[in-house]
């Protein structure tokens, strides 16, 4: 029953360009085809989607999905096990990190990127980094709020010959700083190959005891009254924001033989603040790519305008 | 999704709507969970950004420290009350020279009197000085924020606007006017000065 309902809504978001479709109407006509008449969901959906073709006059092609899966950005993908098609580049290959995974990385479409698995038994061609793809049947995966797309033994795997203008998948979100979490200010990470854990009391959670690296960075929460967004500022980003470099905070640190005198006086430089932050989200994340501080006056005359339309 | 607790979203409110709240509720058993401060909009807190002006500091300690400070918006006064166990923010009020505009996230803790009236107080997480154009942005974005709040008010399906029905007998159209003309104080003050922010700027 939900199952025809997430259906139904697929096809009402497949057609939203084109016809003004109710969900209610669509899981009527879908489970009219799967529960009185027996047909499989695919060959109901399918049905289902040619007779809105139809009245739409439209191609299947101009749709984007080709075999009556739903045609989602790869960076709007929300929902868990749901089956696409897309149109992908390879941006990155990863290592795979273990012997059941036969190439995992990222894919990259117009709405942004995404990683993507496959697995050994799955049997499937190799992809080429920077090449692209027109990828039907993947399945979609969530973990922890993460989603990610399966290519499986189903999967069909087309090289075509377009260039994709993969898309900045930047979150950007604003607020008054309300925190600065513990673990910011001048922190020492983990000076292992590709180790760069950040080190509690000198000790990395792999590596155990090793000579840390200083380094920056605020672990910060934007709050507008409505969610609270935490953002990560890189070194980078904590220089440009605090006008504190590096060096000058193991300065500070030295002098005063601690290092949270740093993160300290960046919390009295920057918490209750405004700012407007963006970057790609991680996890519960935002990287900070680019920032800036809300300092212009506000139009209080506009503003009382739009609240008194309130 | 994550199971990771989430964090508490910091309300904006105006100190006439802070101060007539007196409500509080948990919505779990656990001894641990937050307690929420319930507005008479209908909205639960459970932690408030603030921003106004500091006009006085006190300690009110007997013995250890305890700083007491007064900050003001336009509509009123938030009471923010720091010990040793805000040390930030105590140590914050010791070193602030009233008049100066803070910023203050913190938690709303009640305290009834003996004639059983309560009191609301802020408990600071941070107090840190900003200038005139934050505190402006602070005003603009509470009134919207208040706005909203009143506007979903008489919303059968909204929790929290149920509970602040039966549990406050108060007239939530005051702080629609208070909101608006909390408003209308920046939109003067922007017409005397020209831009609205020349009070003194940071450090």
């Amino acid at each position: 029953m939900t199952d025809l309902h997430t259906h139904a809504e697929d096809i009402v978001a497949q057609f939203s360009d084109h016809l003004d479709l109710d969900v209610d109407d669509v899981e009527e006509r879908l489970d009219n085809l799967v529960n009185e008449y027996r047909v499989p969901v695919d060959e109901a959906r399918r049905s289902v989607v040619n007779s809105y073709l139809d009245e739409a006059d439209l191609d299947r092609d101009a749709l984007g999905g080709g075999g009556g899966n739903a045609a989602v950005g790869l960076a709007e993908i929300d929902e868990d096990e749901q089956w696409i098609d897309v149109t992908a580049k390879v941006v990155e290959l990863w290592e795979a990190r273990s012997d059941s995974v036969a190439q995992v990385g990222l894919l990259g479409d117009e709405t942004g990127t995404t990683k993507f698995v496959a697995f050994e038994t799955s049997d499937l061609p190799e992809l080429a980094d920077g090449a692209v793809y027109r990828l039907e049947n993947l399945v979609t995966d969530e973990y922890q709020g993460n989603f990610s797309v399966k290519l499986n033994r189903t999967t069909t795997i087309t090289e075509v010959d377009e260039e994709i203008e993969v898309g900045d998948d930047a979150e950007t979100v604003e607020g008054a700083l309300v925190d600065i979490q513990s673990g910011s200010g001048l922190i020492k990470r983990c000076p292992e190959d590709d180790c760069t854990r950040v080190l509690q009391n000198g000790r990395c959670s792999e590596h155990g005891d090793v000579e840390g690296e200083f380094d920056l960075r605020i672990k910060g929460v934007l709050d507008d009254g409505d969610a609270v967004h935490e953002v990560i500022f890189d070194r980078e980003a904590t220089e440009a924001l605090t006008g504190m470099t590096l060096d000058e905070a193991k300065d500070m640190a030295m002098d005063a033989l601690d290092t949270t005198v740093v993160a300290e006086e960046m919390r009295a430089d920057t918490l209750g603040r405004y700012y407007r932050v963006s970057g790609p989200q991680f996890g519960r994340y935002v990287l900070v790519d680019d920032f800036e501080r809300l300092s212009d006056p506000i139009d209080a005359e506009a503003a009382l305008i739009e609240a008194r339309s309130i | 999704m994550s199971q990771a607790p989430t964090r508490e979203v910091a309300r904006r409110v105006f100190a006439r709507e802070f101060n007539d709240a007196s409500h509080t509720f948990k919505e779990s058993e656990d001894e641990r969970a937050p307690v929420y401060l319930l507005l008479p909009t209908g909205e639960r807190a459970n932690r408030v950004f603030l921003v106004g002006t500091l006009t006085e500091k006190e300690d009110v300690g007997e013995g250890d420290e305890y700083w007491r400070g007064r900050i003001v918006d336009p509509t009123g006064t938030f009471f923010v009350y720091a010990g040793q166990y805000q040390p930030d923010a105590a140590s914050a009020l010791r070193e602030l020279e009233p008049p100066a505009y803070v910023a203050v996230v913190g938690k709303p803790r009640t305290y009834e009197t003996d004639d059983g009236s309560v009191n609301v107080s802020v408990r600071p997480e941070s107090i840190t000085a900003v200038d005139a154009t934050t505190r402006d942005r602070w005003v603009a974005e509470t009134a919207t924020r208040t706005l909203e709040r009143v506007g979903a008010f008489d919303d059968e399906g909204d929790e929290y606007a149920r509970m602040a029905r039966e549990e406050y007998d108060l007239a939530v159209d005051e702080y629609r006017e208070v909101a608006l003309a909390a408003l209308e104080g920046l939109d003067e003050s922007d017409e005397l000065n020209g831009d609205g922010a020349d009070a003194p700027a940071e450090h």
